[in-house]
C-alpha cells in the first residue's frame, strides 16, 4: 500500500509487521519518532503481543535487548550518536553472545562539539563491533531493510544495525510501499533460536572463555559474517521476488558499466549523487556511483569486481577517522590492493553539513582532471580554520575552539545553506 | 520538479506545512518529499521547511536553494532573513500578511516578479476566526492552491484531515478555503485592474 509518510513511522510499521516480542528503547535524536511510532502500535493493539519496555538507558536498552534475545523473543532496539556510545559495552556483547537483535541507527555525529545533526561516525565507530551494518539509501529502502535484517539476523544469529541517515530519512516524509501484514508473515517464518534460556532445557550462555578457545570464538564470528557475504545477496533476491523491489544486498552500482570515474557511497546521499551523476553524463562525462548497502560484512570481492575497470575511484563518506582520514575508503583501498586506480578520499555532510549537488558536482571535476588533494574535506570554511590556528600561533590561552569559530562564523544558529 | 520553500517561525507549523504540502501532492498521484531544516530549533526562532514535487521519484537531499515558491508564514523574517535567496525568477511567492507587497516594503520584489504570482493573505487573522489560535500553515496552504493552481483545495483538504482529527481539522479546512477564495479575489482584482 502506497502511503506518504515520515521516514520514521515507515520503519516503526515495518518493524511492527516483523512481530517483535520485545522492543526495549530509550529516546534520543533523530531516533525518537520510531520508538515513539512502535508505542503508540503497542499501546492501542496494532501490535500485539509485544513488550514495549521503558528502560533508563541506552546501555540499559541493549542490556535488555540481550536478556530478552536469549530467552528466544524477537527483540528489536533503535539509537543514535552518543546513544550507541553509551551502549558500546553491550553492543560487543550482544554480537559476541550471537543473539540476533535488530537495531536501527539514525546516523548522527558524535560529540564533542554536540551536534545532533546527521553523519556516519556513529555506527562507524563500532564497525568492528561484530554486528552486520546495512546502509539505507530511501526510506523505502529502510523499512524494506528491517524487514530484511529480522531474517538475517535470525538465521545467522547475529545482531544486525540498519543505519539510516537522520533527519535526512528519519524525518523525510515521502512515498514508501508498505507490505501486507500475510506477505511479511510468508517471507519472514517465526523465530527458531539456536541458543535459547529455557527452564525446562537449562542451558548458561555468556561464559568465561580463555586463551584456550577465544580466538576460535572470535573466528567464528568473523566466518559467520563471511557467510552473511552469501546470505544477504540471496535474502534480497528473495525480497524482490515477493515484494517486486530491489532492496539491500552488498551493493549497487548506478551508470558504472562504461564509468571512467566511480564514486563510492553510504546511505542518502546516493540519491544526490545518482542526479549529479546524470547532469554529468550528459555534458559528456563518464561516471557512476557505487552504492555500498553493506558496509559489515565488508563486500571486497563485490567492490572490486564493481570498480575493477574504472580509472579513479572517489569514496564521498561522511565519517572520518581523526589522525588517518577516510573510514570507508581504507576498505575500498584493500578491496583495490594491486589495482592502479587514482583514488582520492571525500569527507563530506560532517555533523550535518549540506551535500549539494553543485558542490559534489565542483569536487568530482576536480578528481577527473587529476587536481584534487587524496584527502578532501568538501565545502571546509577555510577562513574560520585559520583565523583559529592564527590565533593558537598568536596567544596561548586561545580559548575554547568550538566557541571561537561560532564567533567567527557571527551566529550561533545553524545555517542550511 | 516545483521546489517550495516554507519560512516561518518556531511554533507557527512550518515543517508540518511542508508536510501537508507533500501529503496533497501524492493524493494527487505526484511523488513529494517534505523535510524540515533539520535544527533542533525553539519556539519563535527562525524554521525553514521544504517540499519537492515531482513525477518521477525525488532522489536529491539537498536543501532548497533555488525554489520556484516561497511560502512565508511570518512577514516579520522579512527583515531578519534573505527569504528572497535563490528565488527563481518565474516564482510564486505567498506571505502571511494583511498588508500590500509595497506596504510592506518589497517594491523591488514586486518589480522583478510576475504580479500576478505574488499575494499576500491575512493567514494569521483567518486562522485566530477559524481555530482561535495564530497558526497560519494550512491557512496558507489554500492560498498557495489559489495563486499556483498547481495543487488543488480539495488535496489540501485532504491533507489537512491526514495530519489532524475532528474539529481542529473541520477549522483548519474551512480555514484555507477562506484563503482560497481571498487570493482568487485578489487575483481577480488584479486582473481587472490590468485590463484597465
Amino acid at each position: 500500500m502506497l502511503k506518504q509518510i515520515e521516514g520514521s513511522r515507515a520503519v516503526a510499521e515495518a518493524v511492527a509487521l516483523c512481530r517483535p516480542d520485545v522492543i526495549c528503547a530509550y529516546p534520543i535524536s533523530p531516533q525518537t519518532h520510531i520508538v515513539e511510532g512502535l508505542g503508540e502500535l503497542v499501546k492501542d493493539g496494532t501490535l500485539t503481543p509485544c513488550e514495549f519496555i521503558n528502560v533508563e538507558s541506552e546501555f540499559a536498552a541493549m542490556s535488555v535487548a540481550i536478556g530478552s534475545s536469549a530467552t528466544g523473543a524477537r527483540t528489536y532496539t533503535a539509537t543514535a550518536s552518543q546513544g550507541l556510545l553509551f551502549m558500546a559495552e553491550a553492543v560487543y556483547n550482544a554480537s559476541g553472545l550471537g543473539l540476533p537483535i535488530v537495531m536501527t541507527v539514525a546516523n548522527r555525529a558524535i560529540g564533542a562539539p554536540i551536534n545532533i545533526w546527521n553523519d556516519h561516525s556513529d555506527s562507524m565507530s563500532q564497525r568492528d563491533s561484530g554486528w552486520i551494518q546495512l546502509f539505507a539509501e530511501s526510506n523505502q529502502e529502510a523499512l524494506d531493510l528491517h524487514i530484511q535484517a529480522f531474517k538475517l539476523a535470525e538465521e545467522l544469529s547475529m545482531p544486525v544495525m540498519v543505519c539510516m541517515d537522520g533527519f535526512i530519512l528519519t524525518h523525510a516524509y515521502e512515498r514508501v510501499d508498505m507490505p501486507a501484514q500475510a506477505e511479511v508473515d510468508a517471507f519472514l517464518p517465526p523465530y527458531e533460536p539456536r541458543q535459547v534460556l529455557d527452564p525446562a532445557e537449562p542451558v548458561s550462555i555468556g561464559a568465561m572463555v580463555g586463551p584456550e578457545a577465544f580466538m576460535e570464538v572470535r573466528y567464528l564470528a568473523h566466518a559467520k559474517q563471511l557467510s552473511a557475504l552469501e546470505v544477504i545477496p540471496r535474502i534480497a533476491h528473495e525480497f524482490q521476488q515477493r515484494f517486486g523491489r530491489r532492496s539491500g544486498g552488498l551493493v549497487r552500482g548506478y551508470r558504472c558499466e562504461d564509468a571512467e570515474t566511480i564514486v563510492v557511497a553510504l546511505g542518502s546521499v546516493i540519491g544526490t549523487l545518482k542526479d549529479t551523476v546524470d547532469d554529468m553524463r550528459e555534458r559528456g562525462v563518464l561516471i557512476g556511483v557505487l552504492g555500498l548497502q553493506s558496509f559489515r560484512p565488508f563486500p571486497l570481492a563485490a567492490v572490486r569486481a564493481a570498480l575493477q575497470h574504472a580509472k579513479r575511484v572517489v569514496v564521498l563518506e561522511k565519517s572520518f577517522s581523526v589522525g588517518l582520514g577516510g573510514v570507508v575508503s581504507t576498505d575500498v583501498r584493500l578491496a583495490l590492493s594491486g589495482l592502479q586506480l587514482h583514488g582520492y578520499t571525500v569527507v563530506a555532510g560532517l555533523g550535518g553539513r549540506a551535500i549539494t549537488k553543485a558542490s559534489l558536482e565542483r569536487t568530482l571535476r576536480e578528481a577527473i582532471a587529476d587536481k584534487l588533494p587524496s584527502l578532501t574535506f568538501m565545502d571546509l570554511d577555510w577562513r574560520i580554520v585559520n583565523r583559529q590556528l592564527e590565533r593558537e600561533a598568536q596567544v596561548r590561552r586561545s580559548g575554547p575552539i568550538a566557541e571561537n569559530l561560532l564567533r567567527d562564523v557571527g551566529t550561533v544558529a545553524s545555517k542550511v545553506s | 520538479m516545483l521546489q517550495i520553500r516554507i519560512h516561518g517561525r518556531g511554533g507557527q507549523g512550518v515543517v508540518t506545512a511542508a508536510e501537508m504540502l507533500s501529503i496533497a501532492a501524492f493524493h494527487q498521484g505526484r511523488h513529494a518529499q517534505a523535510f524540515p531544516s533539520f535544527g533542533s530549533e525553539r519556539t519563535g526562532a527562525p524554521v525553514v521547511a521544504f517540499c519537492r514535487i515531482d513525477d518521477a521519484e525525488i532522489r536529491l537531499r539537498e536543501p532548497i536553494l533555488a525554489p520556484d515558491v516561497l511560502i512565508v508564514q511570518d512577514p516579520t523574517l522579512l527583515h531578519q532573513v534573505d527569504v528572497f535567496q535563490g528565488l527563481h525568477a518565474e516564482g510564486y511567492v505567498l506571505i502571511n500578511s494583511q498588508r500590500s507587497f509595497h506596504d510592506l516594503g518589497l517594491a523591488d520584489i514586486e518589480q522583478r516578479y510576475r504580479h500576478e504570482r505574488l499575494a499576500t493573505v491575512p493567514a494569521t487573522e483567518i486562522a485566530l476566526r477559524h481555530l482561535g489560535r495564530p497558526l497560519p500553515n494550512a491557512v496558507l496552504l489554500g492560498g498557495f492552491a489559489a495563486l499556483s493552481g498547481l495543487i488543488s483545495l480539495d488535496a489540501v483538504g485532504h491533507a489537512i484531515r491526514a495530519k489532524f482529527a475532528g474539529k481542529v481539522a473541520q477549522a483548519n479546512v474551512a480555514a484555507a478555503a477562506e484563503a482560497y477564495a481571498f487570493v482568487r479575489q485578489e487575483l481577480e482584482d488584479l486582473a481587472h485592474a490590468q485590463a484597465d
